[in-house]
């Protein structure tokens, strides 16, 4: 793989797209932001650090599923998400460590979520694995979005993706 | 006419087999008098879980919580003794434990610094020359114990009501149930809750989860976005109308329910009932545990536990579903459009690495505030609970379905006699029916 130092200039780029197509629902074109091995994790809000092997998370997705989870939210019928609520992912605070192709990346987040009357926050930070292509592409093989709260309250569910 | 003013209770239950007529006035699920009764009638006088054994199951291991509206700490001292406490200190009120788990020896109140040993004796209050030498001599003084707790096959109740009756009695046949879900896993090794609780809330009436939990109508519409993802990945797809039948309901007693049904839904079942996508090795691993169960159960109770699915409402607020995974979920209202809910994973001990990864997959594909299910349960409870706010324009729900043939031998789980139990219950306890 290639041997390019990746900036945080360029993993902030990545991750403001990512953001932007999560908030513009283009769930299809969120998911090919992932290698074929890509996984998204949402750890448990009392077991931060915890490993989806052992612990019961709130999102434990493999490639299939996180594209299955895209799928789903398109349809009318995933009810918590019809009509879609209007959400916005903000990030900060991004950092990045390099080991050849691999890059760890970690930032802050805060998405908001509206629908129907009802404002949610989800404050929490996420940890990325990327692989950087020799073509200057970034790709996901790993999210693990880390809500920073004490229990799913007042929000009650995580319905979108963070 | 308000039908309230007719009779304090009597009015939110229409309950008239004749006619095959069940309702109930939706101003049960939002009027804050009606919270006040379930508090004191229901909530302060039937048996409400708090607790598994596997999470207090060494000496010094405690968890703190709250059960139904009270701060409690559930833990083993270090004589091996189970105790339940309310988590408050008996000379102020702070409470005294502040982590939801660990271990202690004892609990030292953070405000005057007054400490109980693991037992509740209170052992320490600093500079003690100022009481009375004798000012505990009746004990009043140490962490005061629940009126009541017991433990059935591992899961912990409390009642605070001092009178109550046995939990074993109070369960009924949920019992055998509640037994069934003790004996999953090979290693016969009685089971444990998975680290990692969710804990979250919707903004609806605490009685619309129970009657959501096993209800058999709605998985088709509600769920039809999981049953499309099942569907396109097993090739299989729920028959609610199969010659075999989609399962039966069955009144348990004192208020309690459940649905169920073998090999009539197209999930998988980490206990011990494998799909397509699951492969070859793991379909081997789940029928070996099968044959181990059925050497130790039996064969037919066995094939009960594995091949079935089982949807158990323990009155008022304890479900135990038994489908895609294994879960215990507990619920309640701090407001009536609003309740919190716990939930967890129970699993075998000694559970193996690929069965248990399994297990939670299983768990989160369906279930808990990230699956593709649950988030579409709670959307229909707050809609639900959107619509009474009309209940003095659209009065009542209709739960008459299957009223006609739930005395026979196999009410069907798509209809509503486990709401109809329920509600039943909920009637004759608001009105003072003895637990």
């Amino acid at each position: 793989m290639s041997e390019r130092t990746v900036t945080r200039a360029e993993v902030e780029d990545f991750l403001y797209h990512e953001a932007r197509l999560l908030d513009e629902w283009k769930l299809d074109d969120w998911v090919a932001l992932f290698t074929e091995d890509g996984e998204y994790l949402i750890p448990p809000t009392d077991v931060p650090d915890g490993d989806p092997q052992r612990d019961l998370f709130l999102v434990y997705d493999d490639r299939h599923r996180l594209g299955e989870r895209a799928k789903r939210l398109a349809k009318k019928s995933a009810h918590a998400e019809f009509p879609h609520s209007r959400t916005r992912h903000m990030i900060s605070n991004v950092e990045v460590r390099q080991a050849g192709a691999a890059v760890q990346a970690r930032c802050n987040f805060v998405v908001y979520r509206s629908k129907q009357g009802v404002n949610d926050i989800y404050p929490g930070h996420s940890l990325y694995e990327l692989r950087a292509g020799a073509d200057g592409s970034l790709r996901i093989r790993s999210k693990r979005a880390v809500l920073d709260v004490d229990t799913l309250r007042p929000q009650g569910k995580v319905s979108i993706i963070l | 006419m308000n039908p309230q003013d007719l009779d304090p209770i009597g009015w939110a239950v229409v309950d008239d087999k004749a006619r095959g007529v069940f309702r109930v006035h939706r101003r049960a699920f939002v009027d804050a008098q009606i919270l006040e009764l379930e508090r004191a009638r229901i909530f302060s006088r039937c048996w409400i879980y708090a607790a598994h054994a596997s999470e207090v199951a060494e000496p010094g291991q405690y968890v703190a919580r709250k059960v139904a509206g009270r701060e409690l700490i559930v833990n083993r001292d270090r004589d091996g003794r189970l105790h339940v406490f309310f988590n408050t200190c008996t000379h102020r009120g702070a409470l005294v434990c502040r982590e939801a788990k660990g271990r202690a020896r004892n609990f030292s109140c953070p405000y005057h610094g007054w400490t109980f040993a693991d037992d509740g004796r209170l052992v320490h209050q600093p500079i003690p020359e100022s009481y009375a030498p004798d000012c505990n001599s009746d004990g009043a003084l140490n962490l005061r114990e629940v009126p009541r707790f017991d433990e059935f096959c591992g899961f912990i109740f409390v009642n605070y009501d001092a009178q109550a009756i046995p939990l074993a009695d109070y369960l009924a046949d949920a019992g055998d149930y509640l037994r069934m879900a003790s004996q999953h896993g090979a290693a016969g090794a009685g089971m444990e809750i998975v680290s990692g609780t969710q804990t979250y809330c919707a903004k609806a009436n605490w009685k619309l989860l129970q009657e959501n939990s096993a209800d058999g109508y709605h998985a088709d519409t509600t769920h039809a976005s999981y049953m499309d993802y099942i569907k396109a990945r097993e090739g299989s797809v729920l028959n609610l109308y199969s010659e075999k039948g989609f399962g039966r309901v069955r009144n348990l007693g004192r208020g309690h329910s459940v649905s169920e049904s073998i090999w009539g839904t197209p999930w998988g079942r980490p206990c011990a009932r494998a799909m397509p996508s699951f492969g070859a090795e793991i379909k081997a691993e789940m029928d070996a545990v099968f044959e181990t169960m059925a050497a130790r159960v039996g064969r037919e109770r066995a094939d009960f536990i594995c091949h079935g699915d089982r949807n158990l409402l323990i009155f008022p607020n304890l479900v135990v579903n038994d489908v895609c995974a294994l879960t215990i979920r507990t619920f309640y209202p701090s407001a009536p459009d609003y309740f919190e809910v716990n939930a967890w994973a129970l699993a075998p001990r000694g559970e193996s690495q690929t069965l248990r990864d399994l297990r939670l997959r299983n768990y989160l594909e369906f279930l808990g505030p990230g699956g593709f299910a649950t988030p579409d349960d709670q959307e229909m409870l707050e809609l639900c609970q959107r619509g009474y706010q009309a209940h003095a324009g659209v009065e009542w729900n209709d739960l008459s379905r299957g009223m006609a043939t739930e005395d026979g031998p196999s009410p069907a789980k798509q209809d509503e006699l486990q709401m109809r139990t329920f509600w039943r219950r909920w009637r004759d306890l608001l009105a003072g029916a003895a637990v």
